[in-house]
């Protein structure tokens, strides 16, 4: 029209909304790297410097996984967008102090390759990729992935076993307060809770995460763990040593609220993570393992488009 | 939890009144809050179109040549749902002819070159003490009163619900959950008699004797100058509602002051509900009391990307260029000009374009305030299916969309979609969630309405 007026004038024409609230998946992903700072403090702090190369192995073979796969399939490389860091700070955070690096490099590759890149990459993937990757050492390597180390400032210096599974193999209860500082032997990133909640709350108050998923699922473990207790506190752990150990804070923060594997609507998380404790609980005390965090996330992992399809919300103002 | 549920947490015990879901967005009010409204000149010519208001365009009465004093019917409205237009300046009709409207459509209007006169042809003055309903909504449809902001729906129309339905609540709308608006906040700060004189008069043509005013609790001065003069009787109460987008839509404002959920399909009416307008109930006023029709839009002029921002009285049918220009013009940032506010307000590519009575506001946005558009995948983090305040799941319906699964998309509740954007707004992933269902919507109501035939 007339341009002569206003020459400089370039308009852009998308239709409303005309402003975004500015989040991105960019920030939120390395809000969660941020996020798993304090834990990576503590596995230095427990177990030693030289753990780093864990966590930077298992980083970079996610990078270059991701790196390789994107450019075989021609797609645009996304490795700035701060997931596979994520992914790869996870699945480091939750092996054994000591363990290979070789062994790391291959779950990582796995994680990568199988957990996301084969579903179409990030969005698309079921279950959540550092679990996958996980689960397959497990299976391939199931001497290394559990054999423990003791902490550094532990209390009682023969029991180098976790806590469940001293408490399974060997009846023994380990106290509640190292548990909640770290001092005790377990995954990397796993022993102290205090790390982990703080990065938890940290991701919830800044919104990243969703509130519902950790509260169902410790709700849940009280519940679950406080019946049990109750019906014989001489063979069942009380329901607070099972919040704190093994996995559980670990999985209930940074694993079971990864966006793209678990529900996306309110009522569907609350359910997801009130059933993920219900499992936990009895993996841990039925089953053949010691811990059943990694299992019982990756099989909600499995239920979720079911969970999404039956917890649709009800349509504002409509009766059903 | 997040510090926005904290709050609503809060809220919900100290009996706050919100709606569940929605968003919250930069205000931006501060950049013209404290700007009192101010006149904006005329200029040489004034473009008025003949399709102001939703409904049928109104038909013009005058010829190339007519001679046209202030305030003068230009056009008739046409059939039931339509409004007359009338001329803001004397002039001389210069041409009537297609031109480009605020979508960008051309379509017919009249245009009137200005001459300096000081004289009006309003309608007659009428005292509100004595005058009847039925006379009060004829003369909001001689006035051309049409509402505004929204879809510019026939005021008059909403006066007159079918006779089956008793309607016992009047809400005025005084929300202004927009973000960069402040016009309905500088009316209520500056002619608060005017606006409570306008909601006594649709109170009479309802036949109705009580009215709530919802306003966010972010304009704590506009609610404690209703308070004051609305002290002493109590027909008319203001309702602080939480600031939250979009409070200011009818479901939620209703739900919020109610408590009543309107359900898909049903209408205010349903609930015995009138909702209107602060800017139109002053609207009414001016047309009852002073004859005065609507011939002005009064709109915020805001956004980083003009340098002197303004609330401002315009003459209907002034060319968007002009009302830049007098607002210090657009400065090299700007990327984008909207019309109205910046979730539900329509992109502009055509300066040239002349504002309606229904223009609320213009906006020049600069970059840094629209952001980019590149979307990637959707990571099912859930934040659209907790944001939407409707309860719908915008990913799916936007999903479904794009596999062209329009009926299950119907079924899905597409069509109760209200487009208030609230779920592109939140999407981490930069989906443009609601612009795929706005799509989706017209072939679900395809479809929807083949099925009725057949
Ligand atoms: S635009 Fe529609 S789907 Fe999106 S939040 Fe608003 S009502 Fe919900
Ligand atoms: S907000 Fe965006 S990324 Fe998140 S679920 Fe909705 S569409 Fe997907």
């Amino acid at each position: 029209m007339d341009n002569a007026v206003n020459p400089t004038y370039r308009l852009e024409l998308s239709s409303s909304p005309h402003i975004h609230s500015r989040w991105t998946v960019k920030q939120s992903m390395w809000l969660v790297n941020l996020a798993l700072l304090p834990s990576i403090i503590s596995a230095v702090i427990f177990f030693g410097i030289f753990q780093l190369s864990i966590l930077f192995t298992s980083v970079v073979f996610c990078l270059l996984t991701e790196a390789a796969i994107k450019y075989l399939r021609k797609r645009q490389i996304t490795l700035m967008d701060g997931s596979a860091v994520i992914t790869g700070l996870l699945l480091g955070l939750i092996l054994p102090p000591n363990f290979s690096l070789v062994s790391t490099a291959i779950g990582a590759v796995v994680a990568i390759a199988l957990g996301k890149e084969i579903f179409g990459g990030l969005g698309n993937n079921i279950f959540n990729p550092a679990l996958v990757g996980r689960a397959f050492l497990q299976a391939a390597f199931p001497v290394g992935i559990t054999t423990w180390h003791q902490p550094n400032y532990a209390l009682d210096s023969v029991s180098s076993a976790t806590p469940l599974a001293a408490l399974k193999f060997d009846k023994v209860l380990t106290d509640i307060t190292p548990m909640f500082w770290g001092n005790i032997s377990g995954s990397l990133g796993e022993t102290s809770a205090l790390a982990v909640i703080i990065g938890g709350l940290f991701l919830i108050f800044i919104g990243v995460v969703n509130w519902r998923v950790p509260v169902s699922m410790i709700v849940g473990m009280l519940i679950f763990g406080s019946i049990f207790w109750i019906i014989d506190p001489v063979i069942y752990p009380s329901p607070f040593f099972q919040l704190l150990a093994g996995g559980f804070m670990f999985g209930t923060f940074f694993m079971a609220t990864d966006w793209v594997s678990s529900p996306l609507t309110s009522r569907g998380m609350l359910i997801f993570g009130f059933l993920i404790s219900f499992i936990v609980v009895i993996i841990r005390l039925f089953g053949g393992l010691p811990e059943g965090v990694m299992y019982a996330i990756l099989l909600m992992n499995a239920f979720v488009p079911l969970i999404n399809k039956y917890t649709s919300p009800k349509i504002f103002g409509a009766e059903k | 939890m997040r510090i926005s549920e904290v709050f609503s947490l809060i809220e919900i015990i100290a009996m706050k009144k919100t709606f569940k879901g929605g968003v919250h967005p930069h205000e931006m009010k501060a950049l013209t809050e404290k700007k009192a409204f101010e006149k904006m000149p005329a200029g040489k010519q004034v473009i008025l179109p003949l399709s102001q208001h939703l409904g049928k365009s109104a038909v013009p009465i005058v010829k190339k040549g007519s001679i046209i004093k202030k305030g003068e019917l230009i056009a008739n409205g046409d059939g039931f749902i339509s409004a007359p237009v009338h001329s803001p300046i004397s002039g001389v009709v210069s041409k009537i002819s297609q031109n480009p409207n605020l979508g960008g459509i051309y379509k017919d209007a009249v245009i009137i070159d200005v001459k300096e006169d000081e004289e009006t042809d309003y309608l007659s003055a009428l005292n509100p003490e004595t005058i009847t309903a039925e006379e009060i909504i004829e003369r909001v449809k001689t006035a051309g009163i049409v509402g505004q902001g929204g879809a510019a729906f026939p005021t008059y129309v909403k006066l007159m619900p079918p006779k089956d339905k008793k309607i016992d609540l009047l809400i005025i709308n005084g929300c202004e959950c927009e973000p960069y608006l402040t016009r309905d906040y500088r009316f209520m700060i500056e002619t608060p008699e005017k606006l409570i004189g306008g909601i006594k008069l649709i109170m009479k043509a309802l036949g109705i004797n009580k009215a709530n005013i919802g306003i966010e609790d972010n304009k704590p001065e506009a609610i404690k100058k209703l308070n004051e003069k609305l002290s002493g009787q109590s027909e008319i109460e203001v309702k602080s509602l939480k600031t939250k987008y979009p409070q200011g839509a009818e479901k939620m404002l209703i739900k919020s002051i109610t408590g009543k959920e309107v359900a898909p399909g049903k209408l205010p009416l349903d609930h015995g509900i009138v909702i209107q307008n602060i800017g139109t109930a002053c609207s009414v006023y001016d047309a009852v009391v002073n004859g005065i029709p609507q011939i002005e839009a009064f709109m915020t002029v805001s956004g980083l990307g003009i340098n002197e921002p303004k609330n401002l009285i315009v003459n209907v049918g002034t060319p968007i260029n002009e009302i830049l220009d007098y607002c210090g013009g657009v400065n090299e940032k700007a990327v984008k000009l909207v019309a109205g506010g910046p979730m539900m307000g329509v992109a502009q590519s055509d300066f040239n374009a002349p504002i309606t009575k229904a223009t609320s506001g213009l906006l020049v946005l600069t970059h840094e305030e629209a952001g980019d558009n590149e979307a990637s995948n959707c990571l099912r983090c859930g934040k659209c299916v907790e944001a939407c305040p409707l309860d719908l799941m915008p990913t799916k319906l936007a999903r479904l969309t794009q596999l062209e699964r329009f009926e299950e998309a119907e079924e899905a509740g597409i069509l109760v979609c209200m487009e208030c954007g609230t779920c592109t707004f939140q999407c981490p992933a930069n989906i443009p969630l609601v612009q795929w269902i706005r799509l989706g919507k017209q072939s679900a109501l395809k479809i929807k309405k083949e099925k009725q035939s057949a």
